[in-house]
């Protein structure tokens, strides 16, 4: 025992502030989640009984381990009684969820041939509208965008397309597309499948939102890059083509991605207009066969498909924050040679 | 006839009366330095002659063109007039080479070839063909000014006008920038300039032109201006710099 810093009585020092054992944090851990909260409780206890013997620094880090450990009981514990409800509510009445969404369908290759079938237009409906979408939100996008007096209507119009399909639900673009237009039997587009007036509606869904991404990418660059290049003689479209939108291209890709899945998922949604897609089949299955599992293969497809671009939107978001603050490096501050004279 | 002349021009933003009836005239080779108050116009002044800025009355002619005024050709006029900024404006997404290349390119419809050989030539000019392949966030703020001018220069412009290029410099980078467009007005390029660098516009420039209010208040060689200047305005100012230690 240090001879220096007699014990008080009370087993408390005041220095630069109490030594804190985290006593009743590591007493609530030991309760709700014992397996690590024990040994949060043992940290506060040394350290209680470190302090008393005058031991400062001890029963500092003892506490410090105290609080840790009581960390360490939230995180863990939260899980382990998260896990244990998901089990729980997989096994009760005989496992009666397992049986319902993991029957033999699961192992059934016709079952599966169907689905994937289905899935393959889903697939065919979501590329061919991204890849439509890109160049016509770009349009709107910058035609919202166009400077000027004279310009005016038409951005008027463009404004009113967005506000307009940004607030009618996708299922309700879906039918009025389909079903109107094939109604109508306009020239040129009557004789176009469900399949094709659905890519059509999402196009027009997800052109309004997607255009919305873009304004806010073109509006992100600073108005003094747009100055730069007009005044070495750029046009207006020469500065929106080489100056503002390759950087806001780059700056916006992962809001794009999130809306193209967005825009997956919702190809589901042909399923309203009896496209044979994925959940049609799904349903079917569990028409015909008294099944659910169609249900739980379709989601795993929709999981196998868009879990990875999650990741990679995360993925992108943190480079293009690294990006953003890349380190200059300033080491070679050259002085500038003498100029020869010019021509 | 002088190369540039401005007469009488007008600039408002909005109720703010900027420029109130500006009078220069700026001769070949020339190189004019705007000196002044923050916010007396300089910028705007600049701006103008670019035709960044429309202006509201007056008239402003390059080599006898007129350059303001409607059915003018701003990109034709830009092409051949200059601007460097404070604050450089390089296209972060573009190599310093391509930065100075691609005006060439597009405004005049140079091969990529003979764009980024000349603008190879130019970096080397200024001591930074090693920095050629770098982005600007990679460079520092004077090897970003100095991309910045030749940047300008790639145009071959017949006017070159600089707004306080240094100000956002650290001080040890400013010598740089500033030998660079020592460098240029050796050579003879017609230069106006604002600038708050007393010393170097004493050292470079043709004539001092000191602004006031949105006029140009005194101007005349720096010898008078800076020693004796005429009206009392002038001389508060340049007091004002003296006291402030940047004289
Ligand atoms: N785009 C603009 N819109 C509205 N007002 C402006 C704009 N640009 C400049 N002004 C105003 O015009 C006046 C002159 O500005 P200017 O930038 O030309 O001054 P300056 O002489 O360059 O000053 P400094 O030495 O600080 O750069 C200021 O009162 C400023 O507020
Ligand atoms: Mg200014």
């Amino acid at each position: 025992m240090p001879d220096s810093a007699p014990a008080p009585a009370d087993g408390t020092v005041r220095r630069f502030g109490r030594v804190r054992n985290f006593r009743l944090p590591a007493i609530v851990a030991t309760v709700v989640f014992p397996f690590t909260g024990v040994v949060a409780l043992v940290h506060s206890l040394r350290s209680s009984r470190r302090t008393a013997a005058g031991d400062i620094e001890g029963g500092r880090l003892a506490g410090a381990r105290a609080r840790d450990w009581c960390w360490y009981s939230l995180g863990y514990g939260l899980f382990v009684y998260f896990i244990g409800f998901v089990v729980l509510l997989f096994t009760i009445r005989d496992a009666a969820l397992i049986k319902v969404y993991f029957d033999d369908v699961m192992f059934d290759g016709s079952a599966w041939r169907s689905l994937l079938k289905g899935f393959w237009i889903n697939i065919q409906v979501f590329l061919w509208a991204e890849v439509i979408v890109l160049p016509w939100a770009l349009l709107v996008a910058v035609v919202r965008q166009l400077p000027g007096r004279a310009c005016a209507p038409i951005r008027w119009v463009a404004i009113a397309y967005c506000d307009s399909f940004r607030a009618l639900p996708a299922i309700l673009a879906i039918f009025i597309i389909n079903y109107g237009f094939q109604e109508a039997r306009l020239p040129l587009l009557e004789n176009l499948s469900s399949k094709q007036y659905a890519i059509l509606a999402l196009v027009l869904v997800y052109g309004a939102y997607v255009s919305e991404v873009y304004r806010a990418g073109i509006e992100s660059i600073h108005p003094s890059q747009v100055a730069a290049a007009r005044s070495l003689g750029l046009s207006y479209g020469q500065t929106m083509r080489h100056v503002v939108i390759p950087p806001a291209v780059r700056r916006m890709t992962p809001a794009l991605m999130n809306d193209f899945i967005g825009l997956q998922k919702d190809t589901a949604l042909l399923s309203t207009i009896g496209v044979l897609e994925l959940l049609s089949r799904a349903r079917f299955l569990n028409n015909s066969q008294a099944t659910f599992t169609g249900y739980t293969m379709a989601a795993m497809l929709f999981f196998a498909l868009t879990i990875p671009l999650t990741r990679m939107v995360d993925y992108l978001q943190r480079r293009a924050a690294r990006v953003d603050q890349a380190p200059g490096d300033e080491d070679d501050l050259a002085i500038a040679m003498p100029l020869q004279p010019v021509g | 006839m002088a190369f540039v002349e401005l007469r009488d021009v007008h600039k408002h933003f909005g109720r703010n009366h900027v420029l109130r009836g500006v009078d220069l005239d700026v001769e070949l080779h020339q190189v004019i330095c705007l000196i002044g108050a923050s916010g007396c116009g300089k910028s705007t002044l600049l701006r103008c002659i670019n035709a960044l800025e429309e202006i509201d009355g007056g008239v402003i002619t390059v080599d006898g063109d007129r350059v303001s005024g409607p059915g003018i050709d701003v990109d034709a006029v830009r092409a051949h007039v200059g601007i460097v900024f404070q604050s450089f404006n390089l296209f972060p997404h573009l190599t310093a080479l391509e930065n100075v290349a691609l005006a060439p390119r597009k405004v005049r419809r140079m091969s990529t070839r003979e764009a980024t050989s000349t603008a190879r030539e130019l970096l080397a000019r200024v001591g930074l063909v090693d920095k050629a392949d770098q982005y600007p966030d990679h460079l520092s703020g004077g090897q970003q000014q100095r991309v910045a001018i030749i940047r300008a220069l790639a145009m071959s412009p017949r006017l070159l006008l600089l707004d306080e290029i240094t100000s956002a410099l650290d001080p040890e980078l400013v010598a740089e920038v500033l030998d660079l467009v020592r460098e240029l007005a050796t050579d003879g390029m017609t230069m106006v300039l604002a600038t708050h660098e007393m010393n170097f516009a004493r050292e470079v420039a043709s004539k001092i032109c000191f602004m006031h209010q949105g006029t140009i208040h005194e101007e005349g060689p720096p010898e008078v201006i800076f020693s004796n200047p005429e009206k009392e305005r002038t001389a508060g100012f340049l007091a004002r710099i003296i006291a402030a230690g940047r004289l």
